[in-house]
């Protein structure tokens, strides 16, 4: 704390009065010991949005002394409702974290990529620099040999605006083939509408969720966790199917111990039961559904004893479930998840959960889905891009526009996979083969590429091909301490960003703005992008000058302003949530080729693909070895948080789980240092070993983002193990185009040393405000 | 006057510890310590498991022990019943921390003892204490026992199971935990595992 003369004298003044007191046992302890609390001075409130996760929860950012101070959940916002989750919380500690980017740096000429050796520059050379070998790559292999990765809400300027703009289809994010694209593939083709990031489900009024791999309550999705804590608290009876005993599952009435990667047995199995015992909604399936008649002749072979072999499950327990979820329907519910991409086969196991909701008459019903709308939003009126933005989003958007333009190419991961989504792996091929064409440049906004692309390796290998790679970010993360250019933005708490809009039940949309001013020679994104646009000849596209003109007028063509914004934070609408409110202004919501929700699904039938979802194994588990699961902590999201002090403190490591019997076989000792290595040799470590009864005895499980490398990065460094690491092997869901990582499998060797690292605590000792 | 408690649920706690986190903040706790904190514990033996989140801090017992050992009164019990340190009084000798049960307090490295304090500058304004305002599960429920219209009683008439921690020290204490998940109560069994 900086102390100066007022402060000092205000102190000092408090502790002659407390010298008087209690005499001399005073001179124990320095006289400014009793420091004045934050609260106690004059605290002024900004309402933003959070970006410790990609939730989205509006905030109220406490400022004091020209420092934030606290953050809290915003009442008004239908995001967090005045809640926050610790991530949300613990924003303040990225903000003041000493090992931030502080200005643009530029790779040192003749050191190689990954070397870490780098000069200052002033943003004005850095720009220029970046500019001209955009152009260069430009010339000589056209504009889509520039690739942008990006993930954040800041990411709109690095993945829609600019490369639209420039003429790139290769814009993509994580979000989507290592995250949601098979559940968003698959209710495009069986509803129609897409899941969207709020997930529309309506929870509070549901009275019995089947949960499959979802990790609620280890992911903190803000309002989802109040939503699912209230459903408990009004009495909905809770299945949670995972190999886990996660948290969830210590929630729930039944926990279905599923041997890994047979989910999609046991969704068929209870498809068949609804069926075959006629339990399904029969109104509800003939008035919005078509393909019953094939999906009730298939699913005859589903019997649930079929699937008990399968999923280890008792076949008595399946059949009790689908009955328990029948005699709840419509308020019956299989909440989609939202990290989908495990065995390859994930768009069909969507489909399954969207066809068991369906049979249970809950999409478009209180306590099932409801439909979410996105809130009315107009785009600023700059002249039309030459492409449609193509990354998509967790919402499984299109992903570009239907035909290619004169001049310009498909997207390099075409064919590949059956969507129009855009798969961020298969980007990394053409960096390395040159085929279908060469991509020779990457701008990398926030994209963890070593955190979250499958095959690191082959990652590591294809950056060191490029002619050019930029880097965005706040931290020094490993991967972006390889780049030629690196680009430090300041915090979502000193930006503005572009308006975000939220489909939901009562759509809304949220305003970015800064709490403080950037700190040391930090940008906002869209400064960087706008400033880059200027050079790199796309000035037509930049007629705002700042950020401020280009949201009042978005705003003002709603009837808002930047002005009321800036007072209320967020701006709710009117929605449409359940059929009912569709029927009666005599619209349908369902957009797909039949108009119907699309049980049977002609389009995959033309296209080769199973037109009704069925079971095939996952790769086998070889022998000697465990199946690698991963998931989440409440403390930190993905690999970003692992250098907020708040959050170490809280959870500094992650541990590898391993069952308590199959520990005491390997000779295992609870709390122990091991290494993890997979089927292809790779060694990640040292981690903590975690002996539980938690899981299953065929597999093991780590909490993802840990086992931070980045030199920069002085508290993740060195703690626990990366999951990422130990995928070096992906299966491509042929549908959706997602990276299914759950093909990963580990052995565990023992004898690793407890790593030698500063405490924690003493790290944090700097890091005070 | 008025008699403050605190209420959590454990069927609801996730121990996802957004109070942890929004009492770091809120109350300035030194590197290294915190007023609040979540204890897990594993019980049972797979599948039929049982996990609790609990999160502890002072429990602002109505006969506190940290409070008749301190020699100089800056420990001490409000009229309101909660459990206080004027800092400035103190002189670090460590009594209260010695002679708590539920290892609530610590030494501030500024030179006195801390502890949770039911963020009593936020309940004089009228508002919850942090913890309570930011939970997600909403499983916390703050307010004054001798208030009939408080949502407390309606929170322990609802509840299966009211447990303290270790009643037999006779501290009674005020932070009750409701519907413990396991059937020993808040007790450690002989085998857990605890993170």
């Amino acid at each position: 704390m900086k102390l100066n003369r007022r402060r000092f004298l205000e102190l000092s003044a408090a502790s002659v009065g407390a010298i008087a007191y209690t005499g001399h046992a005073r001179a124990l302890r320095a006289p400014w010991a009793v420091p004045k609390k934050w609260h106690e001075g004059e605290v002024r409130t900004v309402y933003s949005f959070c970006e410790n996760c990609f939730w989205k929860c509006g905030i109220s950012v406490k400022v004091e002394g020209g420092k934030v101070r606290k953050i809290d959940g915003q009442k008004q916002n239908p995001k967090s409702r005045g809640r926050l989750c610790p991530r949300g919380q613990a924003g303040v500690a990225q903000l003041y974290d000493p090992d931030r980017l502080k200005r643009p740096l530029i790779r040192i000429e003749g050191s190689k990529r990954g070397e870490g050796k780098y000069r200052e520059a002033s943003w004005e050379e850095a720009l220029d620099y970046v500019a001209e070998r955009m152009l260069k790559i430009k010339e000589r292999y056209g504009p889509e040999a520039v690739a942008w990765f990006g993930h954040g809400s800041g990411d709109s300027w690095f993945v829609e605006y600019l490369p639209a703009a420039w003429g790139s289809p290769n814009a993509a994010k994580p979000a989507v083939s290592i995250c949601t694209a098979p559940r968003e593939t698959a209710s495009q083709w069986t509803f129609g509408r897409p899941i969207g990031g709020h997930e529309p489900v309506d929870w509070t009024e549901s009275r019995y969720i089947v949960l499959i791999g979802h990790h609620i309550g280890e992911d903190t999705h803000n309002t989802q966790l109040q939503d699912f804590s209230e459903a408990l608290r009004r009495g909905a009876r809770l299945v949670v199917v995972d190999p886990r005993f996660s948290t969830a599952a210590s929630k729930a009435h039944r926990w279905l111990p599923i041997k890994p990667g047979t989910d999609l047995a046991l969704l068929l199995a209870w498809i068949h039961v609804l069926i075959k015992e006629d339990l399904y909604d029969r109104e509800y399936v003939k008035k919005y559904t078509v393909g019953f008649e094939e999906l009730a002749v298939h699913s005859n072979k589903h019997t649930p004893e079929w699937a008990e072999k399968i999923t280890e499950i008792p076949a008595e327990t399946i059949r009790a479930v689908a009955r328990e979820m029948a005699a709840a329907k419509p308020r019956a519910v299989l909440p989609p998840g939202r990290h989908t991409v495990w065995y390859g086969d994930d768009t069909q196991r969507m489909r399954a959960v969207y066809i068991l909701n369906a049979l249970l008459g809950n999409y478009g019903v209180p306590g099932g889905f409801y439909l979410a709308k996105p809130p009315y939003l107009e785009k600023y009126p700059h002249p039309a891009f030459p492409l449609e933005p193509a990354a998509g989003g967790c919402s499984g958007s299109s992903g570009g526009g239907e035909e290619v333009p004169e001049g310009y190419k498909p997207r390099a991961d075409k064919g590949k996979f059956f969507a129009k989504t855009t798969a961020i792996q298969e980007l990394i091929e053409p960096m390395l083969s040159g085929e279908p064409y060469p991509i020779r440049g990457l701008v990398c906004y926030g994209t963890n590429l070593f955190h979250s692309i499958p095959n690191v390796p082959r990652t590591k290998e294809a950056l060191g091909k490029l002619d050019l790679y930029v880097a965005i970010d706040v931290l020094p993360q490993e991967h972006v301490m390889w780049a030629d250019v690196i680009l430090p933005e300041c915090t979502y708490l000193e930006r503005y960003d572009d308006l975000v809009g939220i489909a939901h039940k009562t759509p809304f949309i949220e305003l970015r703005q800064p709490a403080v001013e950037p700190l040391w020679d930090t940008k906002p994104g869209w400064w960087i992008a706008r400033e880059l646009g200027l050079r790199l000849g796309l000035e037509k596209y930049f007629p705002w000058k700042d950020i401020e003109e280009y949201l009042d007028t978005r705003l003002q063509a709603i009837g808002s302003s930047l002005e009321e914004m800036k007072q209320q934070g967020t701006l709710v609408q009117k929605g449409r949530p359940y059929l009912k409110d569709w029927e009666r202004r005599r619209r349908n919501p369902f957009k797909t080729p039949s108009g119907k929700i699309e049980l049977y699904s002609k389009t995959f039938a033309e296209h080769g693909l199973d037109p009704l979802p069925d079971y095939t194994p996952p790769m086998p588990v070889p022998s000697g070895f465990y199946r690698l699961l991963y998931g989440r902590s409440p403390v930190h999201s993905f690999a970003k948080t692992q250098n907020n002090w708040i959050l170490m403190e809280l959870d500094p490591e992650n541990e590898v789980w391993i069952h308590r019997a199959e520990g005491k076989k390997l000779g295992l000792r609870h709390g122990e240092y091991v290494w993890l290595e997979n089927d292809a040799g790779v060694r990640e470590g040292p981690v903590r070993v975690r002996l539980t009864e938690r899981i299953r005895k065929d597999c093991v499980y780590l909490v993802h983002g840990f086992g931070h490398k980045g030199r920069g990065l002085r508290i993740a460094r060195g703690r626990g193990a990366s999951d990422n690491a130990l995928q070096t092997r992906y299966v491509l869901d042929p549908i959706s185009g997602g990276a299914a990582l759950r093909n990963n499998f580990v052995k565990v060797v023992p004898g690793a040393k407890r790593p030698k690292l500063e405490r924690i605590a003493r790290l944090v000792r700097e890091r005070r405000i | 006057m008025a008699r403050y408690a605190m209420i959590i649920d454990l069927a609801a706690c996730v121990g996802c510890s957004a109070c942890a986190a929004a009492c770091v903040l809120e109350n300035e706790a030194p590197p290294g310590h915190n007023r609040l904190w979540i204890r897990q514990r594993e019980l049972g033996t797979f599948p039929d498991l049982t996990v609790e989140y609990r999160p502890e801090q002072c429990l602002h017992c109505e006969h506190p022990p940290c409070v008749p050992v301190c020699p100089t009164g800056a420990s001490h019990q409000t009229e309101d019943g909660l459990v206080l340190v004027k800092a400035e009084r103190c002189i670090a000798c460590g009594a209260c921390i010695a002679a708590c049960p539920y290892d609530a307090r610590f030494m501030n490295p500024a030179g006195y003892a801390d502890k949770c304090t039911f963020c009593e500058h936020r309940v004089a304004r009228g508002e919850d204490p942090a913890c309570v305002e930011t939970c997600p599960t909403g499983c916390r429920v703050f307010g004054d026992l001798d208030d009939p219209e408080s949502p407390l009683h309606a929170w322990l008439e609802r509840a299966e199971r009211v447990d303290v921690l270790r009643p037999e020290m006779g501290t009674r204490p005020k932070l009750f935990y409701l519907n413990t998940p396991s059937k020993t109560g808040l007790h450690a069994p002989e085998r857990e595992v605890e993170s």
